[in-house]
């Protein structure tokens, strides 16, 4: 029986629910007893509330695991941050209001990278996340928590946020779906900020159809956000038979230089079954998205050193005690309240809008972004999709690259120029590689580690994003999560 | 040498005022002065983490029905930029404030040149707990953010004002034009209407610039000249002494006149300003501006030219009413109460010349006891000769006093004029009398002896005699 719950994704879940095989709170108490007893550091906190009582709406009774980014009246929300310690919101985000509204039940705030700086989760004040198909390596982040959570099957399902790659790339290395919305889809408020032109909240999930489900729930326009469009149609779910006509397009000239072998050989062969299922793979130019990495480690920061500022101690989260003046609590406050990787970024950001410097960096930055952004305009007039590996390698060892911030910054090197195009993209399951990262894997192989590829469509398609993935991901022959491998 | 140089003071103006929108800039919340402290606030105007600002329309409306005023260009696409510093007054550690593209822009008021007026949010309030009151000596800061984030329109004018009494002036009219908008209260003592002066002296003739010095913080039209004036003098005195000004903040005291430096150009602040990422630009349809344009008041200026043309009231008078916006309301309103017909111009001067010589020039006269129909009525009573000019003022004095009805205050203290009547004749020929050598005087060709005369006519009469009767009778009597 309790295999039984664990199969169901979200979206069988609400069918099972709603067919009364199964009831709303044998679920949620299932998957609140999975995440009490999570191995992987997943959850910051899980929910202690087990009078449920699940409203209408079509999620109703399916729990979901929600990113510690987002806003939930009266429980405590950190983004992983020792400064917002005791921070509990006296409001919802929009995305867990509109959750809330469809019934969704709440298991727990996850895991993430402080304030969402970070490729590999280990920037938590609390801790690192392990990667459920190898505790000895990163989930991937920011969004590692939800990631590791949907991969052990403590969760059905968890909000992400993506600002540079945070749901794609953990969804990668955790074999999962993670679909960055266009930005602008779905409203940002509530959600804390890292970089606010770029942040974008979206599903982790076993499979594209709940993707698309969650997505159907937390999009649309907000008043509450001035910056939030909403989708131009309904999210349906995916149903799409084959790729016939459809064009993708490859990035050239590539640097593979600094991708794993692996990593290129599983986006090889996806490429063929793009082809098998009728797709054509064409190459493009995106003349400027070598300079992505680089306009992106300016603006981003850039945004956060203002969008941090508001965690001074004065009015909510921790205040160091000190006996000195305003000058001295502020220092002591986020000197003791904000980890390296934050105070790495803060300064960075500050000193690219630094007078004198703001037209060399940040100006130049935004000029790059303009340059991308119509890269990618004129790339779309030639094609429907464009496709990279999500990640340039598998999941890395916990550690190995904490010491070499530059070497971390380039596991965004697929997905950050999707960001600053604001472009909708999805990463999906692709195939596996052996445990030392050197040859493909078939499914079942032990200690195989899961490949992404992405996807990116243009603003606004993500119905006919999703239905490629969803073909896409029928083709793909992938083993099941290690959700599937417990007792 | 150098005494004998003549410096131009060189005067621009900052001024932000609040707008009287229902609600905030950013949020939902409610604006009212005076509130409990920390009741008029949300999570985004407490700035709580992931909270978003969401523009004012309202706002946006009279910022531009404020730049129209200002006869600024309004622009098409304007931004929100960040400008950052830390504060316990600055909930989000950033101000939203408009940067190189305001919403308004290259306007003129009276000679002024407006540089520009954008848009913004206000900080909160920092109440330093402690004997000093100010931020140096205080035992501990507590703040208030009921007035975090109320739209503010902050206007920074050319350098084209020179002494601290043009300044005056011009506020004066700024702020009636303002007000006569009704975008704000703008009320100095609330905090509605704020203003710093960047000042600085140049020898006469010169075109450059010299170093410029900011007054922070003035709060009434007074102040702002006198310390303006100080600041003047202290520039002045530097330079005559061979020595420099320095680029720095000043505060004025007014209790003691005193200036002193709040910080130096080297403790300025780099405010790192970007453009939000939260807020779209600020885009204003040519038909929205065209509406409001077509929905602007009459103005002071226009207000002025029209009592003078139309009216017949002198240009200072028309401009101290016009420019002085409750003593314009005022007037309007005893216009209104004096009826088609009356005499605007005496009415004018009675307003001008004696209430506010009674209530001074800076009293709201809406808030005196004069009713606007008794001012009304006691000029008319002047224009009829029922009264005269002297016992008018007497009226007068007793309604500034005691509020009240003209016509009963004439009737209780006996002031109605004395016409041509038997009974002035008989005072005038007592007066005569008891002035034998203003008589001889007169009668040898010195007119002006016939001061004693009329002085003894008022004493008698108690003012109620109208001069210029007397001296009518008085000519008859002497055969003059």
């Amino acid at each position: 029986m309790s295999q039984d719950l664990l199969k169901l994704s979200a979206a069988q879940a609400v069918s099972a629910i709603q067919a009364g095989d199964v009831s709303a709170s044998e679920l949620y108490d299932f998957y609140r007893r999975r995440a009490s007893a999570d191995e992987f550091n997943s959850y910051l906190s899980v929910d202690s509330d087990s009078t449920i009582a699940p409203a209408g709406g079509e999620l109703a009774g399916v729990p979901i695991a929600i990113k510690d980014l987002f806003c939930m009246e009266g429980v405590e929300t950190r983004a992983a941050s020792k400064i917002l310690n005791g921070y509990v919101p006296p409001y919802d985000s929009t995305v867990v209001a509109k959750l809330r509204a469809a019934g969704a039940s709440f298991i727990g705030k996850t895991n993430m990278d402080e304030f969402a700086m970070g490729s590999s989760n280990e920037n938590s004040a609390f801790g690192a996340v392990r990667n459920p198909w190898d505790p000895t390596r990163v989930p991937g982040g920011s969004s590692g928590g939800s990631a590791a959570a949907v991969a052990a099957g403590t969760a059905p399902w968890a909000t992400g946020t993506d600002t540079g790659g945070s749901i794609r790339q953990p969804a990668a290395l955790c074999g999962l779906v993670g679909l960055k919305p266009t930005y602008g889809a779905v409203s940002r408020f509530g959600m804390i900020a890292f970089a606010s032109s770029l942040d974008q909240a979206g599903p982790i999930t076993r499979d594209v159809a709940d993707a698309a489900l969650m997505l159907k729930h937390i999009h649309g326009k907000d008043a509450s956000d001035s910056t939030s469009i909403g989708l131009p149609e309904d999210v349906v779910a995916p149903s799409a038979e084959n790729l016939n006509g459809l064009k993708f397009g490859i990035p050239a000239p590539l640097d593979w230089g600094g991708v794993q072998t692996v990593v290129k050989a599983v986006f090889d062969a996806s490429c063929k079954r793009i082809e098998a299922a009728g797709g054509e793979i064409v190459e493009l130019p995106l003349p400027h998205a070598d300079y992505a990495l680089s306009a992106y480690y300016i603006i981003a920061p850039a945004e956060a050193s203002a969008n941090l500022a508001r965690m001074d101690g004065v009015r909510f989260g921790q205040r160091a005690d000190v006996s000195g003046g305003l000058t001295e609590m502020y220092e002591t406050t986020r000197g003791e309240g904000f980890g390296p990787e934050v105070k790495r970024r803060i300064m960075l950001g500050t000193y690219a809008l630094s007078s004198g410097y703001y037209d060399a960096y940040y100006g130049q930055a935004q000029k790059v972004r303009t340059k991308i952004v119509e890269d990618f305009k004129a790339a779309y007039e030639t094609c429907d999709f464009i496709i990279t590996p999500t990640s340039p390698s598998v999941a890395f060892g916990l550690g190995e690259k904490t010491d070499d911030p530059l070497q971390m910054y380039l596991s965004d090197y697929f997905t950050v120029p999707i960001s600053l195009a604001g472009v909708p993209a999805i990463s999906l399951p692709a195939g596996l590689a052996t445990s030392d990262g050197s040859a493909v894997a078939e499914p079942g192989t032990e200690g195989a580690l899961p490949v992404g590829l992405q996807i990116a469509a243009p603003h606004f398609a993500e119905n006919k994003l999703l239905d490629a993935a969803h073909v896409f991901e029928r083709e793909t022959d992938f083993a099941d999560g290690p959700w599937t491998w417990g007792s | 040498m150098s005494d004998a140089t003549q410096y131009e003071p060189v005067i621009g103006l900052e001024i932000h005022i609040q707008l009287a929108t229902n609600t905030k800039m950013f949020c939902g919340c409610r604006l009212e002065f005076g509130a409990e402290p920390n009741t008029l606030t949300c999570p985004v105007c407490l700035g709580h983490p992931g909270t978003l600002p969401v523009p004012n329309e309202q706002a946006v409306k009279f910022a531009i029905a404020t730049g129209l005023a200002l006869g600024c260009s309004i622009a098409p696409r304007s931004m929100f930029h960040r400008k950052n510093y830390f504060y316990p007054d600055l909930p989000k550690g950033y101000q939203i404030s408009q940067f190189d593209i305001p919403i308004c822009a290259n306007g003129e008021l009276s000679g002024v040149r407006i540089h520009r007026a954008h848009m913004e949010e206000d900080a909160a309030k920092n109440i330093h707990v402690g004997e000093s009151g100010r931020i140096h000596g205080a035992g501990r800061t507590v703040v208030d953010y009921n007035r975090g984030g109320t739209p503010l329109v902050e206007i920074v004018t050319e350098p084209d004002i020179h002494s601290g009494a043009q300044a005056r002036e011009w506020l004066q009219l700024l702020r009636a034009t303002i007000k006569r908008l009704g975008v704000s209260d703008v009320n100095m003592e609330e905090g509605s209407l704020r203003c710093d002066a960047n000042i600085s002296i140049r020898p006469v003739g010169q075109k450059e610039l010299g170093v410029k010095s900011e007054l922070k913080n003035m709060n009434s039209f007074r102040f702002i000249e006198r310390g303006i004036d100080a600041e003047i003098a202290r520039q002045t005195a530097l330079l005559n002494a061979g020595e420099k000004v320095e680029q720095e903040t000043l505060h004025f005291d007014p209790s003691s006149g005193s200036l002193t430096s709040l910080r130096s150009k080297e403790e300025a602040h780099d405010y790192r300003y970007f453009p939000e990422p939260d807020l779209v630009p600020v885009a204003p349809s040519s038909e929205l501006i065209d509406e409001i344009r077509a929905s602007l008041p009459e103005l002071p200026l226009q207000k002025a030219e029209r009592y003078e043309n139309d009216l017949g009231i002198s240009a200072e008078t028309s401009k101290f009413l016009a420019f002085n916006a409750e003593m314009g309301a005022y007037f309007e309103a005893v216009l209104a109460a004096a009826g088609d017909g009356a005499d605007n111009k005496r009415i004018g001067d009675w307003v001008v010349g004696e209430l506010v010589a009674r209530i001074g020039a800076d009293a709201d006269p809406a808030e005196s006891k004069v009713e606007p129909a008794a001012m009304a009525r006691l000029v008319s009573l002047v224009g009829e000769k029922a009264v005269t000019n002297a016992g008018a003022k007497t009226v007068l004095d007793k309604l500034v006093e005691s509020g009240g009805d003209p016509d009963a205050i004439v009737e209780a203290e006996g002031l109605a004029a004395m016409g041509d009547s038997d009974e002035l004749a008989g005072i005038v020929d007592a007066a005569l009398e008891a002035n034998p050598k203003a008589v001889e005087d007169m009668k040898s060709g010195n007119m002006k002896a016939i001061g004693a005369v009329i002085g003894f006519v008022m004493k008698q009469t108690q003012g109620r005699a109208d001069g210029g009767e007397v001296t009518k009778i008085v000519r008859e009597k002497l055969g003059l």
